[in-house]
């Protein structure tokens, strides 16, 4: 059994705990993390709109491509430790949801964690990256709540005056 | 305008300039009437990017880092506010430049380290480079400019400006928490302390001498870019003693190349100006004070800085501001210092440049980038403009 774990900072440590507690019987596990070329991009943009700053040495963008390549390894390595049991790291570089997408294709499961608003239950706990990721996933995913999961009572009630809800006719051959 | 194959812009802007003087299309009078009202300003500018320099060497960027990250004790909501707080005072003592080269690796690093996202904190510093320059002239080369032209005094500049810088930076923060919810709600794993920062005290206490410089200065009707002058020098000879320094990387801080191509695209914007456009943006820009001409001003600065880039259009637009008193040419500022916000890499011509020799966008998500500018631009520009017009009548133009 191939799982692949989405590792991301901040949530990332949740990853790795489902992957011991949900998939023990793994056989390999490859710890996946994207690096955005966007975050360095951004200061490259901002060294542009400085015109006539001259020499492109003094580019921070350049400072920030290689702080998040080490920064990248020393997130793969802490994951690893905490796995505590063999398994592959991978460092991606693009968009981060196509990216995952692409390193999940023949895995049996994919780990993620959401990555919008977790106060509440709902479809915003899910940001951009991670619902393109649960929408275009080629295999099964383990969706986890990276903290504590919200109650069910974080759920807003149903609108007061509200008919019952839509009823959805299935077409005539399903 | 922008580095073609690697070159500093100056190998392009001064043979331009001297083609323009060559063609007749500025006379010589123009010209050196240019040469002569920027060459203050240049200078002014040049002591700033000593300053900022040797502030770095001297470690206070780094004890910017260790402070973010104990203020921020793990909490990524706490790391943006330190970052908006540090960003805003660097910009406004130690210019954009300070922020956008020096202090950006530093945020970097330290979100980084915290293992918190990084995006909304570097996206943080490359808004406030232009959204918290609007305070002291010297925040911003636009700001210098507008300072000499405005005829105000330091003191007087940036009392009229303080309210502006506020709610502008309160709006951008305001922003920027609700659009990065996401990223900024990730706890981080395991909190470090940290190390206890050391207090850069050589450096702090000579960027607090140069700013009651200013004050002192312009009191006595003295040009504050001796204050600032003499804050780089004592940073400067003490790099030089310690056997840090040497005079030529602190002919290198001061940017020669830059300090050329400012001189000579003021000369061509001139050219340009003198040639049509000013008759032709003339029509275009509101007169006097009044709220509504202040904030049309401030519009169509902002356009025109999102399409040629703020340094050409605050030259452009000063000449014709100039007419209708300070209040309008701080309107231009704040449009041209807050607008570039908009576009990546702050110009329409930028952006296409960039395209014509091939330099990669670097993946950024342009969507996202404009999506917040398209929010965060208004938000902050329609405050800072009602803020100025409230400065304008209790303090006077």
């Amino acid at each position: 059994m191939r799982v692949v774990v989405w590792l991301v900072e901040g949530t990332w440590p949740a990853c790795v705990d489902a992957v011991r507690t949900h998939a023990p019987r793994a056989t390999e596990v490859v710890l996946l993390h994207v690096s955005e070329p966007g975050v360095p991009g951004l200061a490259h943009g901002a060294f542009a709109g400085l015109l006539g700053r001259g020499h492109a040495e003094r580019d921070p963008g350049n400072r920030l491509e290689d702080l998040g390549a080490r920064s990248a390894a020393r997130l793969l390595d802490a994951a690893a430790e905490r796995l505590g049991r063999p398994c592959t790291r991978q460092e991606r570089a693009g968009r981060t949801e196509r990216e995952v997408v692409a390193a999940a294709e023949g895995a049996d499961l994919l780990v993620v964690a959401r990555d919008g608003d977790r106060a509440r239950l709902g479809p915003h706990s899910l940001g951009r990256a991670g619902r393109f990721v649960v929408d275009h996933a080629p295999c099964p995913v383990l969706l986890i709540w990276p903290e504590a999961t919200p109650a069910v009572t974080t759920i807003p009630p149903p609108p007061a005056h509200s008919p019952d809800p839509p009823h959805h006719p299935r077409p005539p051959h399903s | 305008m922008v580095r073609p194959f690697g070159w500093p812009e100056a190998v392009v802007a001064a043979p331009a300039a001297l083609l323009v003087i060559a063609t007749g299309a500025i006379s010589w009078d123009h010209a050196g009437a240019e040469a002569g009202h920027l060459g203050p300003v240049i200078g002014f500018l040049a002591a700033v990017l000593v300053l900022a320099k040797f502030c770095d060497d001297e470690g206070l960027f780094h004890a910017c880092g260790a402070w973010m990250a104990r203020w921020a004790a793990g909490r990524p909501g706490r790391l943006l506010t330190a970052v908006f707080a540090l960003a805003s005072a660097i910009t406004a003592v130690l210019s954009l430049d300070a922020t956008i080269v020096l202090l950006t690796p530093v945020v970097f690093a330290t979100a980084a380290r915290m293992g918190a996202r990084p995006k909304p904190h570097v996206y943080a510093c490359t808004h406030l480079s232009n959204t918290a320059s609007l305070l002291l002239p010297v925040s911003n080369l636009t700001n210098l400019l507008a300072f000499t032209a405005s005829g105000l005094s330091f003191t007087r500049f940036a009392a009229l400006m303080v309210l502006p810088w506020l709610v502008a930076i309160g709006a951008e923060y305001v922003v920027f928490r609700r659009f990065f919810a996401g990223d900024l709600a990730a706890a981080v794993p395991e909190p470090t302390a940290g190390e206890p920062p050391e207090l850069p005290l050589f450096a702090l206490v000579t960027v607090g001498c140069t700013l009651a410089g200013f004050v002192v200065a312009s009191a006595l009707g003295v040009d504050p870019a001796w204050s600032a002058a003499a804050g780089a020098l004592v940073l400067a000879v003490r790099a030089l003693m310690r056997g840090r320094a040497t005079p030529l990387t602190v002919l290198r801080a001061a940017a020669p190349a830059f300090l050329v191509f400012v001189l000579a695209l003021g000369i061509v914007v001139r050219a340009v100006v003198d040639n049509g456009l000013s008759d032709a943006l003339g029509h275009l820009l509101p007169d006097g004070s009044s709220l509504p001409a202040l904030l049309g001003i401030a519009a169509l600065a902002a356009v025109l800085a999102n399409l040629i880039n703020n340094l050409p259009a605050v030259l452009v637009l000063l000449p014709l501001a100039a007419t209708s008193g300070s209040g309008a040419v701080l309107a231009v500022l704040l449009g041209v210092n807050i607008g570039p916000n908009l576009t990546y890499a702050g110009s329409l011509a930028t952006l296409l440049w960039r395209r014509i020799v091939q330099e990669h966008d670097h993946g950024v998500d342009l969507r996202e980038f404009t999506r917040l500018g398209l929010i965060a631009v208004p938000a902050a520009l329609v405050p800072a403009v009602l803020a100025l017009w409230f400065s304008l009548r209790v303090i006077g133009g």
